[in-house]
């Protein structure tokens, strides 16, 4: 209840086109009283807030979907829809709308405020970004607005501090005057005569009531001279994309040093501590090295999320879908697939959760089946293991080194077969449908909100967090188990992990993976490698009993003894494609929202894995090489 | 009253052959045939829905690289990219 009058929590949602600048708006609103969910049955997020406003009133907000009309063409318009309708199950419907527009760009906006008021609801308009349209010389008559659409209009610069103080003013005011009481909602799907009628009422309004400057804003036409320029712009688009890679793949790398490093010696610390055996494995291995293994992933992912909030907010990423459009098209995928596959070539798990820039479900989904393919750093390690031990170093044509060669070859691998994924994934699963056309809207630069960027990102570090550290912190806990229960009996003279649950698994799974050119060690390895591809390298020095010093230089030369170099190559066609990464599973499933996603991507790499690696085993040793 | 889609004119030219810097304004959508896979209402709806309609001024800003695909358009004060595929439909004098 409160203090004020006895109206308890008033419910209320934002709603507004897209660009109108309302996450910036309920950010100033809600600050990190804020909270980030998935609407029930769907991967639509649902963020919602809590307002106290300076009267005592509370506020509880909802940030719907930004959408051009009611009319709903994707997930998140129906869930706009269906919560301005009250139609939605999970939620209370609101008790008034706040309609959000951009006050530089109202055609659009009012045409959907039109058909918002054929709902019924009490509402309410915000005409935000009002410091901008004052700078360009746009005069709106608020008192006019409100005469003509028959509810309160207010205005608010979202950015600027104290800027949402006349709308907090103009909700109090609102929910105490006319929230609760519903008219009768008269809407239905627009048809095209209602949606050309809407928007020659829109036209009509602002024509009444703004006053536009004589001339329009020059700011994002003389940049869009150079970023659109078709051989400019895509210059400036790959510069930037180069950058960000840079940041993703080696400015996170001190970062994610520092974490795993403290996490080593907070583990070594502990080590000290307890006496040796079951509990201090589990602690320092199971738990600490399970909390590092999930942490080390936030570096990458923060600056994978800032590069992306920076860009959406300045109104560069819909650029980058224009110049991108027909070169991803080419290779069947969506325009806005670059950055989620760019970041995969440093980890896919940023990558995959970056694929929520695709608004398109399907084509969201081939990204994400893909990004596995290409070949992330984990992969590195394992494949300089094996190339330095087994190819030799020497020139190609005088110029090419053999090993760099096939270091090119192994990425070449992973970039084709994503491609021939998309491809057989497009006829297999969605050959029915069609792709929506390529139309959005451009946006006028803007200087990018620091509150709001920072919200974004501890909204992105905590989902991530929650969703999948959970989940990946539960699988390393379950491969630590697998690999040392049961204990080496004393007196026992194998390494440990010959006597483990992981050693049993590898030994039962061997006689399939024979035919591929695996020993029964490799077999073994595979399973604690399930937990990430560079585990492989350590993996394999414990089935082999190798610890402490150099692991990587001591296997290198073992396994140059021991494997011919048939298997070697065979293990490296495998590790192009094998899912040998449960994190990267786990992610696949909270992003796709299901298991099924998560087990067809598993299924088809392993699958890729084996036939890769029996051909590349069996055409070897035909060449001589087993 | 409402403003009714008016009488196709065949002559018309149409917004997915124009170069970059042509204006104008939009005489009439037609929708119908478009190479879209869209319905010609639903490719109608959207468009409308992105603010093209009759009396709005058009100019051809800017075309990708290759195939001289997509373009971005100004409609009125916003500016919005789409296929010349789907700007076939927009006829503009």
């Amino acid at each position: 209840m409160n203090a004020v009058t006895n109206l308890g929590i008033l419910r209320c949602a934002l709603v507004g086109t897209p660009n109108s600048g309302k996450t910036s708006l309920f950010n100033a609103l809600t600050g990190s009283r804020q909270k980030v969910a998935n609407y029930p049955g769907v991967t639509v997020e649902r963020k919602t807030g809590v307002l106290h406003a300076p009267s005592g009133l509370c506020f509880s907000m909802v940030d719907l979907p930004g959408t051009y009309s009611l009319r709903a063409r994707s997930p998140d318009e129906e869930i706009t829809r269906d919560a301005v309708l009250g139609k939605l199950a999970s939620e209370t419907p609101p008790d008034f709308l706040v309609c959000v527009a951009d006050a530089t760009n109202l055609r659009l906006a009012f045409r959907l405020v039109l058909e918002l008021r054929q709902v019924g609801r009490p509402m309410m308009l915000v005409l935000n970004m009002m410091d901008i349209a004052k700078r360009r010389g746009i005069e709106i008559d608020t008192e006019k607005l409100a005469a003509e659409l028959g509810f309160p209009v207010v205005t608010a610069v979202a950015v600027r501090k104290g800027g949402v103080d006349a709308l907090i003013a103009a909700m109090d005011d609102f929910a105490l005057t006319r929230a609760g009481a519903d008219g009768v909602c008269s809407w239905k799907p627009p048809s095209v005569a209602d949606l050309r009628a809407g928007q020659n009422e829109a036209d009509r309004i602002i024509r009444a009531a703004v006053k536009l400057p004589a001339k329009p804003d020059s700011l994002t036409t003389k940049l869009d001279s150079v970023l659109l320029h078709p051989i400019g712009g895509v210059i400036c688009l790959f510069v930037i994309l180069f950058v960000m890679f840079q940041a993703v793949f080696t400015w996170a790398q001190p970062l994610m040093e520092l974490i795993s490093g403290g996490f080593d010696s907070l583990g070594s610390f502990v080590r000290a501590g307890l006496p040796p055996g079951l509990l201090q494995s589990f602690i320092t291995d199971g738990v600490i090295g399970g909390v590092g293994s999930v942490l080390v992933f936030l570096p990458q992912i923060l600056i994978l999320f800032l590069f992306i909030l920076l860009l959406e907010d300045l109104g560069y990423m819909a650029r980058a879908a224009f110049l991108m459009d027909r070169i991803m098209g080419g290779a069947g995928l969506h325009g806005r697939a670059f950055i989620p596959l760019l970041s995969s070539f440093a980890c896919a798990i940023p990558g995959i959760m970056s694929t929520r820039v695709i608004d398109n479900r399907k084509d969201r989904l081939t990204t994400i089946l893909v990004a596995p393919l290409m070949t992330c750093s984990a992969r590195i390690p394992v494949y300089t293991l094996i190339i330095a031990a087994f190819i030799p170093n020497k020139n190609v044509g005088g110029i090419f080194s053999l090993q760099g060669l096939v270091m090119f070859g192994l990425y070449a691998a992973g970039i084709l077969s994503a491609l021939g994924v998309s491809f057989a994934a497009k006829q297999l699963f969605w050959r029915q449908e069609m792709s929506p056309p390529f139309m959005l809207e451009l946006p006028d630069y803007k200087i990018p909100d620091p509150k709001s960027v920072g919200i974004g990102l501890m909204t992105r570090a905590q989902a991530f967090l929650k969703r999948a550290g959970t989940t990946i912190f539960a699988m390393t806990v379950l491969i630590w188990f697998l690999a040392s229960f049961p204990q080496a009996p004393v007196g026992a003279t194998g390494p440990a992990i010959d006597y483990s649950l992981a050693a049993m698994i590898g030994k039962a799974i061997h006689p399939l993976l024979a035919p591929i050119g695996f020993n029964w060690q490799i077999s073994v390895a595979l399973i604690p490698g399930m937990a990430a591809r560079e585990v492989a390298v350590a993996a394999l020095g414990t089935v082999y009993s190798i610890s402490g010093g150099d692991v990587e230089s001591a296997v290198g030369s073992l396994l140059a003894h021991q494997w011919s170099l048939a298997t070697a190559l065979a293990f490296l066609a495998w590790y192009i494609f094998a899912p040998q990464c449960a994190s990267t599973l786990v992610v696949i499933r909270r992003e796709t929202g299901s298991a099924k996603w998560m087990w067809i991507t598993f299924g088809y790499m392993l699958a890729m894995a084996y036939v890769a690696a029996f051909a590349t085993y069996h055409i070897a040793v035909a060449l001589g090489a087993g | 009253m409402l403003r009714e889609s008016p009488p196709v004119i065949a002559k018309h030219a149409s917004l997915g052959r124009a170069k970059p810097g042509f204006r104008g304004r939009i005489a009439a959508i037609d929708a119908k045939g478009n190479g879209s896979g869209l319905t010609a209402d639903e490719l109608e709806r959207r468009l409308i829905e992105l603010g093209f309609v009759e009396g709005a001024s058009v100019e051809i800003l800017h075309e990708g690289l290759i195939a001289h695909d997509p373009i971005a358009v100004r409609v009125d004060c916003a500016t919005v990219a789409l296929r010349r595929r789907e700007a076939m439909a927009i006829l503009v004098v």
